[in-house]
């Protein structure tokens, strides 16, 4: 199996399963829109990822997204935490989709044929989910007295997880000039928990996967 | 669903671009509405008119918003991911329409913000459908194929109203809800037709939705009271009972496909009338339920004044910093 399109379908997916939760609870009617968009993006993305990985082995996108436990799913720590408050759902999407892009500008020039066609199409989306966060950071960390505290706190409660995203320095030319035009501080490096990638995940996954998948599991076999 | 329903909503923005081409000069607000022309933000109107409208395009706005609840409440959980992604774009298609619908309601002279705070504290009204809950996955598909089905039964003849941004406003909307009816229509004919539980829990969905959804269509005309003047008006084309008659008999057939039963033991074919009769809904529970004593609507109503609350610091943080980058922007 692909791991790399299993490690960016999980990413995607696990992404997608935390944006959706904004659902209806958005600051402004635009942001339900938008928030549900960058949602069914990601969650595109996953199916496609998920589909390609589950080939090798005969497994569905619905088998690996719902019959797979914590200890299977390999994606980065950033994307399980939870929401939070509008700005660390906004610096998680940041730091996600710069390192997203990345990664699929990456898969979209390199060997393997498939896995370009569908960083094609992901990336041109990411582009889009980077710039909203990126105005979102700007706005919150240079709005209020209110709104910079909140980013900043955002900014220095997720910085740690960062570190499991892998290419940082491209990774850090992405985001370093967004977080200085929203006048907040980049955090120093330090504390650098990881382990999403080998399967080992916060507390926080379970929790998640159970929702996710309670309908599916108590049916097994059937369709829908 | 019905296809005649959607030659209708195509035939309505047919007849609007006529109206706008032949657009009477200097004409009066009667002589426009009794020509079958449309009213728009400019011209005059009597008070009442504006009134009427403003009150019942703000409740549809409202229904859109509160709506994203009970079928939002079952993202997390759908059961595979191409469901997921259909009931995503589902609620953000709603969404949209609330959007579309506020604009329509603000060139009648109010603000958006106004109206969501009539929403929140209770002095405006959304559909009482919503106070419903989902319960099971199912319910997903019964909302999807009857309260989707509902709307469109009352909102294809508002393609017509005399209103202009409204009756625009309805065909984007109607051309949306049909195919969202059509998915949940697909979602309990699988279920039907899967495993044992999936039919019964259809069937459970069925049972317990089919009467609010008859109530959608407001009470019997009897003792419907803004009736009279909106159908003076053009703003109405049918009656309550109209148009629930229209969806009683439009759903009969589809239950039949699905294998489902409707819940209903009064349900059969009037030969005379040359339509089904069927037992009405309980509108001593409709009126319990617009008064504010739904299963749900304390938490519809909670959750939106919550998400309102929450939310004001990012407004004001997105205020500030268009403030200062306007100032910033005039004087560089």
């Amino acid at each position: 199996m692909s791991s790399e399109a299993l490690e960016l379908g999980d990413d995607a997916l696990i992404a997608a399963q935390r944006l959706a939760e904004w659902c209806a609870s958005a600051p402004e009617l635009e942001e339900d829109l938008a928030l549900a968009n960058i949602a069914l993006d990601q969650l595109g993305a996953a199916r496609l990822f998920l589909s390609y990985a589950g080939e090798a082995d005969g497994r569905t996108e619905d088998d690996l997204a719902y019959l797979r436990d914590d200890r299977e799913f390999r994606n980065c720590l950033l994307a399980e935490l939870p929401n939070g408050d509008f700005a660390v759902t906004m610096a998680k999407l940041l730091f996600l989709a710069a390192a997203q892009k990345l990664r699929y500008d990456a898969l979209a020039a390199g060997p393997d044929a498939r896995l370009a066609a569908i960083a094609a199409k992901t990336r041109k989306e990411t582009a889009y989910h980077l710039d909203h966060a990126a105005r979102w950071v700007v706005r919150l960390g240079d709005g209020t007295a209110e709104s910079h505290r909140r980013m900043q706190d955002a900014v220095d409660a997720l910085w740690p997880y960062t570190h499991e995203l892998g290419e940082r320095a491209a990774w850090l030319a992405l985001v370093e000039p967004v977080l200085a035009e929203a006048t907040l501080d980049r955090p120093a490096d330090g504390w650098a928990p990881a382990g999403g990638r080998d399967g080992v995940h916060t507390e926080h996954l379970s929790y998640l996967l159970a929702e996710m998948q309670v309908v599916h599991r108590a049916h097994p076999g059937a369709r829908w | 669903m019905d296809d005649a329903l959607l030659t209708q909503v195509e035939a309505a923005e047919s007849d609007l671009r006529t109206a706008a081409a032949a657009r009477l000069a200097a004409s009066t607000f009667d002589e426009v509405i009794a020509a079958d022309q449309k009213i728009e933000p400019r011209d005059a109107m009597p008070e009442a008119y504006r009134k009427t409208l403003i009150r019942q395009i703000a409740q549809h706005a409202h229904s859109e918003i509160i709506g994203m609840q009970p079928e939002g409440n079952w993202i997390s959980r759908a059961p595979s991911l191409k469901r997921k992604a259909i009931l995503l774009a589902k609620v953000q298609d709603e969404a949209g329409h609330g959007l579309y619908l506020y604009a329509a309601a603000e060139t009648l002279g109010v603000s958006r913000a106004d109206l969501v705070d009539a929403l929140l504290d209770g002095r405006q009204k959304y559909s009482s459908i919503f106070n419903y809950p989902t319960l099971t996955w199912a319910d997903v598909g019964a909302i999807g194929w009857l309260v989707d089905g509902a709307a469109i039964v009352n909102q294809v003849p508002l393609c017509r109203c005399s209103y202009g941004p409204y009756a625009r406003a309805m065909i984007r909307v109607c051309k949306e809800e049909s195919f969202h009816q059509r998915q949940g229509y697909e979602i309990l004919h699988t279920l039907a037709h899967g495993t044992e539980a999936q039919h019964a829990m259809a069937q459970d969905a069925l049972d317990r939705w089919w009467y609010p959804s008859l109530a959608m269509f407001g009470p019997p005309d009897a003792d419907s009271t803004h009736s009279e003047r909106s159908m003076a008006w053009k703003i109405k084309r049918f009656s309550n009972d109209e148009l629930r008659q229209r969806f009683v008999d439009m759903c009969v057939g589809q239950a039949e496909i699905l294998g489902l039963r409707i819940p209903d033991d009064g349900l059969r074919w009037n030969e005379q009338r040359g339509a089904y009769d069927f037992t009405a809904p309980d509108y001593a529970e409709l009126m319990r339920v617009i008064k504010g004593d739904g299963p749900c609507n304390r938490q519809r109503i909670e959750h939106r004044r919550r998400a309102h609350a929450e939310g004001a610091w990012v407004r004001e943080a997105a205020e500030a910093y268009a403030r200062k980058h306007a100032t910033a922007t005039v004087a560089a």
